[in-house]
């Protein structure tokens, strides 16, 4: 080789500071956060952005976003999860079938329901992987059959009724349920209260009692997830079973396990949104979770995972959850129409892949 | 014979033991026979060209020789060893590596992380057991650049390098783990002029390391331009072998096409291929 070789190459500029910012699956995800932030600064009323306001949109997205972070990490490792809003119900009767009609203990309820939608997953996967037919056909099959077995499972547990009732009676004041349901940090909270430092009540109770657990969970599961993406062997095979399966499994990355392992975490993921929702609200219902499937790929699509598998993140998941939420809620604070929300969605979301798709270009240097 | 070339720097020692020898290969497929016994070798430090047309068999005998197929007949020595590869994990492990045409890259990926693809190196115990991206970022920065590429950072998409350049990240990844023998599956035939000859200097470099490099081409110059010895495969045969030096490009061609009907074809074109 000639030794010019090992000089920079003079055809190469030298990339800006934005240019490497492009490149970042999360940006577009960031970017609508800010411009949606703006949009409500403008529009909507002040109350919006106290304490309370931001706890009242932060709930929602927390729910959504665990689910949309498991659902990324699935596309990003090349497949689909169309099952998990059917999951949630089907989860949420497993789980409330254990609390009410067996009495059993959070300890053991909560492992029990996991293990059951781990299951699901590894069926899922395993059918995926087995028949080589795409996630999406197989995934759709079990959105109607765990939405099914819901309604009849329900039916059968309570004589009829599709609601199964008095969960919060039989947790009771298990040492488990503050982790799944209620707010935490509500000492602080009371303390900054009475410091003056966050609105209260005439009566001196804080107006904010304390940070809602589910939004503890969402902001844990994103760091968690985005540490295996970057920081683990784990995550390096992730994008390349989405990159690549054959070069992946050349290069011998254990391709089956990975995306098995991705199912069986994206339906836990739904199996503990279940968990929450059915201790707050004291029952289950079949209709649980209803579309929350497309809710959470759009969430981790405006996070910039590619539908092709490979790329994305799971930070843009938690950013694109945040804006869902802050639309949801936000438009009650404003004048605007609240069914504008839809409208809204579609459009953030074609939005969102025309950006990843120009992303996508870049980063793979196509012309 | 020395010839030295811009791709060739110095001879290999021809008494060197080979560490990888084929004994009359024979591989069938149903009622077709792929391989009707092939033997071939190769020594550490020298770079042996596999030439033939299409369909001479030489897919074939690579993936025999990099474990994916079984030979029907015949012997795999390696180094001096029986060996009996019942995957091409076993090869790989062994110290064959190949790289095929398709590269086993992933575009969307950086090259460190394709770089360490399935073999990632790690920091930490237990549950704290993480990819140690700091020191896979250097090592394949340094790996890079001994190559001869340098890289506008270690977080650069692979799809964002030329043809000729994700050959060398390739070749680079098989010897930095190891590979004794690495087989490369026409790794010149879709490049540029100015792309085949980086990976044919990538060869070179390779060769002097004293790894055993055996470069698949149908390209009689490419070939020339960087190989010790020459293999011509016609019709899952062997049609010898010749050294650096004993042979000449148009002899190496009318092995490959089979002799006379190409000696007829040549004419009839004015010798131009």
């Amino acid at each position: 080789m000639p030794a010019d070789s090992t000089v920079t190459d003079e055809r190469v500029r030298e990339e800006t500071v934005l240019a490497r910012l492009m490149k970042r699956p999360e940006l577009g995800a960031i970017a609508g956060l800010i411009l949606v932030t703006i949009f409500f600064l403008f529009t909507a009323n002040a109350s919006m952005f106290t304490l309370s306001g931001i706890m009242n949109f932060l709930t929602p997205a927390a729910q959504l976003g665990i689910l949309a972070i498991g659902a990324s990490l699935l596309m990003i490792g090349g497949e689909f999860d169309l099952s998990i809003g059917s999951m949630v119900a089907f989860a949420g009767m497993i789980f409330g079938a254990l609390v009410v009609n067996l009495g059993l203990p959070l300890i053991v309820a909560i492992p029990g329901t996991l293990i059951f939608a781990g299951m699901m997953g590894v069926v899922n996967g395993q059918l995926v992987i087995r028949t080589g037919l795409p996630s999406f056909i197989v995934t759709l099959a079990f959105l109607f059959i765990l939405r099914g077995l819901s309604l009849v499972g329900l039916k059968y547990l309570t004589g009829g009724s599709t609601q199964l009732r008095g969960v919060r009676d039989a947790v009771g004041d298990d040492w488990l349920a503050p982790f799944f349901s209620g707010d935490a940090f509500t000492g602080l909270f009371a303390k900054l209260a009475e410091w003056g430092w966050i609105d209260t009540f005439k009566s001196g109770a804080p107006k904010v009692p304390g940070v809602p657990v589910e939004i503890l969970w969402f902001i844990g599961i994103a760091l968690f997830a985005t540490w295996i993406l970057l920081r683990t062997p784990a995550g390096n095979w992730i994008f390349a079973a989405g990159g690549d399966k054959n070069a992946a499994s050349n290069s011998g990355v254990p391709v089956n396990r990975v995306k098995t392992t991705l199912f069986i975490v994206t339906a836990c993921c739904a199996a503990l949104v279940a968990i929450m929702t059915v201790i707050d609200a004291g029952s289950t219902d079949a209709r649980r979770g209803f579309q929350k499937e497309f809710e959470a790929i759009i969430a981790a699509v405006i996070g910039g995972s590619l539908l092709t598998g490979g790329y994305g993140s799971a930070i843009g998941a938690f950013f694109g959850s945040i804006i869902f939420g802050m639309v949801v809620i936000g438009l009650t604070y404003t004048s605007i129409d609240q069914d504008w929300f839809q409208v809204f969605l579609g459009g953030m979301l074609l939005l969102a892949v025309i950006f990843n798709n120009v992303i996508r270009k870049r980063v793979t240097g196509e012309r | 014979m020395e010839i030295e070339t811009a791709f060739h720097h110095g001879a290999v020692a021809a008494d060197a033991k080979p560490i990888l020898e084929m004994r009359g290969i024979k591989k069938h497929f149903g009622n077709v026979i792929a391989l009707a016994g092939v033997s071939f070798d190769i020594r550490p430090g020298e770079c042996h060209c596999l030439l033939g047309d299409n369909g001479a068999g030489k897919s074939t005998f690579i993936k025999t020789m990099s474990g994916v197929h079984k030979p029907t007949e015949g012997e795999i020595l390696f180094e001096d060893k029986p060996m009996n590869f019942s995957s091409p994990r076993d090869a790989m492990e062994a110290g064959i590596a190949t790289v095929f045409q398709d590269l086993a890259m992933i575009p969307l990926m950086s090259v460190t992380r394709n770089f360490f693809m399935g073999r990632e190196p790690t920091k930490g115990a237990g549950p704290f057991k993480r990819f140690d991206v700091k020191q896979a970022n250097e090592v394949c920065v340094e790996e890079m650049r001994n190559m001869g590429i340098n890289l506008r950072g270690p977080d650069q998409a692979v799809g964002t390098l030329s043809g000729g350049e994700r050959q060398t990240v390739a070749i680079a990844r098989a010897v930095y783990f190891g590979a004794k023998v690495l087989i490369l599956d026409e790794p010149t035939s879709a490049l540029g002029v100015r792309q085949t000859s980086n990976v044919l200097a990538t060869i070179d470099k390779v060769r002097k390391q004293g790894v055993g490099v055996v470069f698949i081409s149908h390209n009689v110059r490419h070939a020339m331009a960087v190989g010790d010895r020459f293999t011509v495969l016609n019709r899952g045969k062997t049609l010898g072998t010749a050294t650096r030096g004993e042979i000449t490009p148009n002899e190496l061609q009318d092995l490959m096409a089979g002799g006379q009907e190409m000696a007829q074809l040549e004419g009839s074109l004015g010798g131009t291929i």
